[in-house]
């Protein structure tokens, strides 16, 4: 792409083009994941400074304002911009702070997915061929369930709380990481700086860690971000059902639990928690999408 | 003549593969090669695909144990095993691989590429003494200063030629392996990356084992010549003698083949008859004999032993010097 550059230029070649560069340029032509990206920061703003933004504690509780509508419509009112739920607890505060566990969630899960994921897929790769075939077959064993089903099992087993649902959510997505490390790592090791780098003298695990690796992570960075509103997704499911975040936690998924039983008389108490999600779960996808078409040279428009 | 750095003695390489439902089959990707390398001189290993030159690199660079014979470097012996374990020797063989766009990794400055064989195998290199070299040997395979800090895909092929030469000359080896080194570049810049070769073997006293399909190319930078057939060697010697007069049939057809840049002079080219056999189902006795003008009985029962003083051939009917190829050649 800049093969000239370091010929034209004898006195002050100009800084070519860093990798950083690069990616944002093709990002940038993505319209919705610029939005998506955009979408994502407002939500990571949210997440960390959601105590100052919040008017009221998310627990706090009006008795005298129970399932109250929101401002703009008849009986609202401004104390209450979203208004209340069903035991007079502010709906805006409740919100802005869940936004603080669905990122931790999506946080610590994909960290977690992708960090055994990588890990088992990069051995996976290097591996002899029986271990290899064993590590494949139990990862395929895992993704043969469905992926809520298994992570409601494991949470039965474990117990209802929103550290399990975390635990089984990234169970549930880690073989992704592994096939996709594993594939990645196959198609990398054969080439030649690979080998370059042994008769230089690395080591195995420098080979499998520094060498290799790196030249991986392109889809990997993409499921990671991916993975990331499955997560959220999932943890709002398992909520929603009773089995992740428990009350009176302000999970939007167990927000949308507790709120069921008012759907038709309180329309707020419903929709506000599902448009969060839903708006989150997008803006990630669309962010994903973009990191793909900028990251995945394969999927690169020409 | 100095002492010879690098000794192979009936150098063997057998892969197994599965042929289906548990069936194993043999390959005998090089079958024993036997030669020596000697300090500033290069010896060219020439053959069509598929003939196992590159497996001789990779077993040579101890990439890949090999599966019988021996090797000794610098007189050391280097075992079927234990012989990558030995740094310092390993240390001794370094490889340019054919395709400068797979041989760097692409994460890593050129910098970093240069500095990391001696980050492994010199710890008590210190860091700045350790980018001082890598400044120097930038200097030395031709490229700028200001490339230090750049990325492969920032370069031409020759360029990372270059910096894939830079690196393996990063230890200070006394062979370099150079599997086809040129054959994935332009041929102006080709001539250029052959004129650094030849500069630095004549600077670093440094033995090459290289590794080619263009005896154009070899005919110009060699001293010595193997051309090998389905992984065996079926003539070496000088140069000028493999030249100018090839004894085997398959180098002189090999040579027929070569193009010339002169229409008017009559060509002599011998076309085979045949494929390549597949390396899996090598022909009994001489591996030529089912693509031979010359073939006997006893080409197809027994295997000619390699023999000769300097010029070594294996061939039960040597071509004779002068001899008009076969007869269908014209």
């Amino acid at each position: 792409m800049s093969d000239a550059t370091s010929d034209t230029t004898a006195y002050r070649p100009p800084a070519p083009p860093g990798p950083l560069r690069d990616f944002w340029n093709s990002f940038r032509e993505n319209r919705g994941a610029v939005i998506g990206l955009f979408v994502f920061a407002l939500f990571l703003f949210i997440a960390i400074f959601a105590p100052l933004l919040a008017p009221y504690s998310p627990s706090e509780q009006f008795r005298e304002h129970l399932l109250q509508p929101p401002a703009w419509s008849e009986g609202g009112n401004w104390r209450f911009p979203l208004g209340t739920d069903p035991l007079g607890r502010d709906m805006l505060s409740r919100l802005l702070h869940g936004a603080r566990y669905s990122f931790f969630i999506g946080v610590v899960v994909v960290g977690v997915a992708s960090f055994f994921g990588v890990t088992i897929g990069v051995i996976a790769g290097f591996a002899p061929r029986w271990l290899d075939t064993l590590i494949m077959r139990v990862m395929d064993i895992v993704l043969s369930f469905p992926s809520l089903l298994m992570a409601l099992v494991l949470v039965a087993i474990l117990g209802p709380s929103l550290i399990n649902a975390m635990i089984a959510i990234a169970i549930v997505l880690q073989p992704h990481f592994v096939r996709l490390t594993r594939a990645a790592v196959m198609s990398e090791r054969t080439k030649d700086y690979v080998t370059a780098a042994r008769v230089a003298g690395a080591g195995r695990l420098r080979i499998m860690f520094r060498t290799v690796l790196p030249n991986c992570l392109a889809p990997i960075i993409v499921q990671a971000a991916l993975s990331f509103s499955t997560a959220v997704l999932d943890a709002a499911a398992l909520g929603f059902l009773g089995m992740g975040a428990q009350p009176p936690t302000p999970e939007w998924g167990t927000m949308l639990a507790e709120a069921r039983e008012f759907i038709l008389r309180a329309w707020w108490v419903v929709t506000f928690p599902g448009l969060c999600i839903l708006i989150t779960v997008l803006a990630i996808n669309l962010m994903g999408d973009g990191l793909r078409d900028a990251l995945d040279p394969k999927l690169k428009r020409s | 003549m100095t002492a010879p750095i690098l000794q192979a003695e009936d150098l063997t390489r057998h892969y197994e593969i599965k042929a289906g439902f548990g069936k194993h089959a043999v390959v005998r990707a090089l079958n024993g090669a036997s030669f020596e390398l000697t300090p500033g001189r290069t010896l060219a290993v020439v053959g069509e695909s598929g003939c196992g030159k590159s497996t001789l690199a990779r077993v040579v660079t101890m990439i890949e144990p090999p599966s019988g014979g021996a090797m000794r470097i610098g007189g050391n012996p280097i075992g079927a095993e234990g012989a990558s374990r030995d740094r310092a020797l390993r240390a001794m063989v370094q490889i340019v691989f054919q395709d400068p766009y797979g041989s760097l990794n692409p994460r890593q400055t050129i910098g970093q590429t240069l500095m990391e064989p001696l980050k492994l195998n010199r710890p008590e290199v210190s860091s700045a003494e350790r980018e001082q070299r890598a400044r120097d040997m930038l200097g030395m395979v031709g490229l700028r200063p200001e490339h230090f800090d750049r990325y492969p895909h920032m370069f031409s092929g020759g360029q990372r030629q270059r910096v894939a030469v830079a690196r393996a000359l990063m230890l200070d080896p006394k062979i370099l392996v150079l599997d086809e080194p040129v054959s994935a570049l332009d041929l102006s810049i080709q001539s250029q990356i052959l004129n650094l070769l030849v500069d630095l073997q004549e600077r670093l006293e440094l033995a090459y084992l290289f590794i080619s399909h263009d005896l154009s190319v070899v005919r110009h930078f060699a001293d010595e010549v193997m051309v090998m057939y389905l992984g065996r060697p079926v003539e070496q010697g000088p140069k000028e003698d493999v030249f100018t007069n090839p004894r085997h049939p398959y180098t002189r057809a090999l040579l027929s083949a070569t193009p010339m840049a002169d229409p008017r002079r009559k060509r002599n080219r011998i076309k085979l008859e045949g494929e390549l056999p597949s390396p899996m189902s090598v022909p009994e006795g001489c591996p030529f004999n089912p693509r031979c003008w010359k073939a006997t009985e006893a080409c197809r029962k027994n295997f000619p032993d390699i023999s000769g003083n300097t010029h070594r051939y294996a061939c039960f009917h040597p071509v004779e010097p002068g001899e008009d190829g076969h007869p269908g050649a014209g």
